[in-house]
């Protein structure tokens, strides 16, 4: 009984130990957030005067109201609201349709492969080695001769083009295992190639759509390469516009609608962290489906 | 219910040949077993036949139908997998369905359908579940009622019983067998379970390296098989391989068996055949034609008693088997149990010769080949 006790009293060291580590670590990473957080809701002259990590006194919203709709960037004066939707538009198509080629390549490479397929598929993988900048010359011509250079369309399509190799690497990772027998079975019992990926692949294939989805909003709503490149004004993504605002000269460097600016634009990767993050690990740790 | 029939087929991956010129031809309502060691092309057949994969050449034909360019769902085929593959996101019901959905069946006659193979299989109670609710047992039901719903020509089942049990695979083996006698469509059976093969089939066909060793009845392989391979492979414990020489003892061509103790048996052959004197030769005889002298052979012609010190004996119930030595090769004898001596002791038992047969050593080939 003796020696169980001291063992487990041990024991509880090391595990109060490690949770005071994993604390440390936490507060670390998110005392940035912190600081941003009341560094929003902070008037000017609270800033001016108090240090970066007293809360504010007299909390205010209105950095918020001003970054979201008033702010000056470049020669307008109407905030990141325009830029916000102008992410949500080249993000949610390029999301959807980077996800779903990358559904049916992942399927064609797993079960229906051809003579050649694996070269193909090393080959796709290269796409995930190569730098952004590679490729920004190559597609700003691209862009120009298929005549969407500086548009929301053509944002969408460099994106989603980007994107493939790793959706598709996700999804054929995750079908290769899944049993070649399932697509047999289906096969005999007359379903053909759509079928069989309407009705036997994608009901399965939830985890890995949910890592996949999150891994490119991630990418695309943070980009900001692209975004410098291949837009011009009122087509520019979030994160331009948020670089903008806050190298825009003023008078006054406003610190508060900077920080709300900055929240702002990093909410919708928040969220969909949030409402899908468990998926994630799940999902990428997910082996073949139990018949 | 269709003939099938299997007419030179060869199927190469690449350089490597998998399978090198299969012939066998079953009737319609006959029950085929392929058997035969692992990696040997059995399920490559298989998938052949399925249409699963494609012939390097040859041609199959189902009925009166060539299918070597008829896709696996214009086959008319049902097939049973080894990992039953059923749909893992559909209820049991949507499973059985799901073919004749994709064939256009009309709702009520898919659910008569379902009605009638699921009291068939006993499976009513598990329709609305998931596949992954079921036991090992339950799925494997579920998955032949998945290809008796379609009420195909042929059946193909690739080693469907290999995950369960030992006892639930002898009960289905059972129901396989009563399902087939039934429904009487022809079925084309994947294992490499010598014992199902011999219990479930009309006709075995034994594989080896892409090649069939032979093509005949349960009896046939089991009496009378062609070469070594075949007589080794199908019988549990295997058949005797002793090495001999003929020779010729007052007259008659014979073999001689030398136990132990250098005591010499002289057998003399049955079918008074012609093999040259001094010809070596592998002498293959049953464990179940040596045995002990109490099982009233003695009455029948041609017994020939030997002597041996027994070695080892494992009692398995009904009999006990006995290993001794003859010609410096260990064999198996199959005594009563009451019968059987104490490891160590000397034992005698009677040979039945007209059960022996004669293999060539270098190609493995019946030397007395009775066809
Ligand atoms: N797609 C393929 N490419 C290359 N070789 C293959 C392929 N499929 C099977 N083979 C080879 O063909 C041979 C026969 O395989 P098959 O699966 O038919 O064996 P099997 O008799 O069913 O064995 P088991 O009892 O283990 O299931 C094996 O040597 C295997 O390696
Ligand atoms: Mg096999």
């Amino acid at each position: 009984m003796a020696s169980t006790s001291s063992r487990s009293y041990t024991e509880m060291a090391g595990r109060a130990a490690l949770y005071a580590i994993l604390l440390l670590f936490a507060l670390y990473f998110l005392a940035p957030l912190f600081v941003m957080i009341i560094t929003s809701i902070k008037p000017m002259a609270e800033i001016r005067t108090g240090t970066l990590i007293s809360l504010p006194k007299a909390p205010t919203f209105e950095p918020w109201l001003k970054a979201w709709g008033t702010a000056t960037i470049g020669v307008a004066n109407e905030g990141i609201k325009g830029f916000f939707m102008n992410s949500l538009r080249i993000a949610i198509p390029a999301v959807l349709i980077s996800t779903l080629i990358g559904a049916l390549n992942g399927y064609v490479l797993s079960k229906w492969k051809f003579r050649g397929s694996d070269t193909f598929f090393a080959m796709l993988l290269l796409g995930c080695f190569i730098p952004f900048q590679v490729i920004l010359l190559p597609m700003a011509r691209t862009l120009g001769v298929l005549g969407i250079s500086g548009t929301v369309s053509g944002l969408v399509l460099v994106h989603t083009v980007y994107g493939l190799a790793f959706t598709t690497l996700f999804f054929r990772n995750f079908y290769v295992g899944i049993p070649d027998e399932l697509v047999n079975a289906a096969k005999i019992d007359g379903a053909g190639f759509w079928r069989i990926f309407w009705k036997i692949m994608l009901p399965v294939s939830k985890p890995i759509f949910m890592v996949t989805i999150i891994w490119q909003t991630t990418q695309i709503w943070n980009d900001f390469l692209f975004g410098v490149c291949f837009s011009t004004g009122d087509t520019q993504p979030v994160t331009v516009a948020l670089n903008n605002l806050v190298n825009t000269s003023s008078a006054v460097k406003e610190y508060n609608v900077d920080m709300a600016a900055a929240i702002i634009a990093a909410l919708p990767t928040l969220f969909v962290y949030f409402a899908a993050g468990k998926y994630f690990v799940r999902g990428l740790t997910a082996g073949a489906v139990k018949g | 219910m269709a003939s099938l029939v299997i007419d030179q087929v060869y199927k190469r991956f690449g350089s490597v040949e998998v399978l090198k010129g299969i012939n066998i031809a079953i009737e319609a309502g006959e029950f085929l077993v392929l058997v035969g060691p692992s990696g040997c092309g059995k399920s490559t057949l298989l998938n052949l036949i399925a249409g699963l994969d494609s012939i390097s050449s040859g041609e199959i034909r189902i009925g009166e139908r060539v299918v070597n360019n008829v896709p696996p769902k214009d086959r008319d085929i049902a097939m049973v997998f080894q990992s039953y593959a059923l749909y893992p996101n559909m209820t049991i019901r949507k499973n059985l369905s799901f073919g004749l959905e994709t064939r256009k069946v009309p709702k009520d006659k898919r659910e008569e359908q379902i009605k009638k193979v699921s009291e068939i299989l006993q499976i009513e109670d598990l329709l609305e579940r998931k596949p992954s609710q079921l036991s090992g047992g339950q799925r494997q039901r579920v998955a032949m009622g998945r290809a008796i719903a379609r009420d195909p020509l042929v059946f193909l089942f690739d080693e469907p019983l290999s995950n369960l049990d030992a006892k639930l695979r002898v009960e289905m083996r059972a129901e396989i067998k009563k399902l087939h006698q039934r429904l009487g469509t022809t079925i084309v059976y994947v294992t490499h379970d010598q014992i199902e093969a011999m219990t479930m089939a009309d006709r075995i066909a034994i594989m080896k390296d892409g090649i069939v060793q032979q093509f005949d009845s349960p009896n046939g392989v089991y009496s009378n098989p062609n070469n070594l391979f075949v007589a080794g492979f199908i019988g549990s414990p295997s058949m005797n391989f002793i090495p001999v020489k003929f020779e010729e003892q007052g007259g008659q061509r014979g073999a001689t068996l030398t136990n132990t103790k250098d005591q010499t048996f002289f057998i003399p052959l049955t079918n008074g055949s012609d093999y040259p004197v001094g010809q070596s030769a592998i002498m293959g005889i049953r464990p179940e034609n040596i045995t002990d002298t109490n099982e009233g052979l003695e009455s029948r012609q041609q017994i020939i008693e030997l002597v041996a010190e027994v070695k080892v004996t494992e009692p398995t119930g009904p009999d006990t088997l006995i290993h001794v030595e003859f010609n410096g090769t260990e064999v198996i004898c199959r005594s009563c149990p009451e019968f059987a001596a104490e490891a160590g002791a000397s034992m005698k038992f009677a040979l039945d010769t007209t059960k022996i047969l004669f293999f060539d050593p270098e190609s493995g080939m019946r030397l007395d080949d009775a066809n």
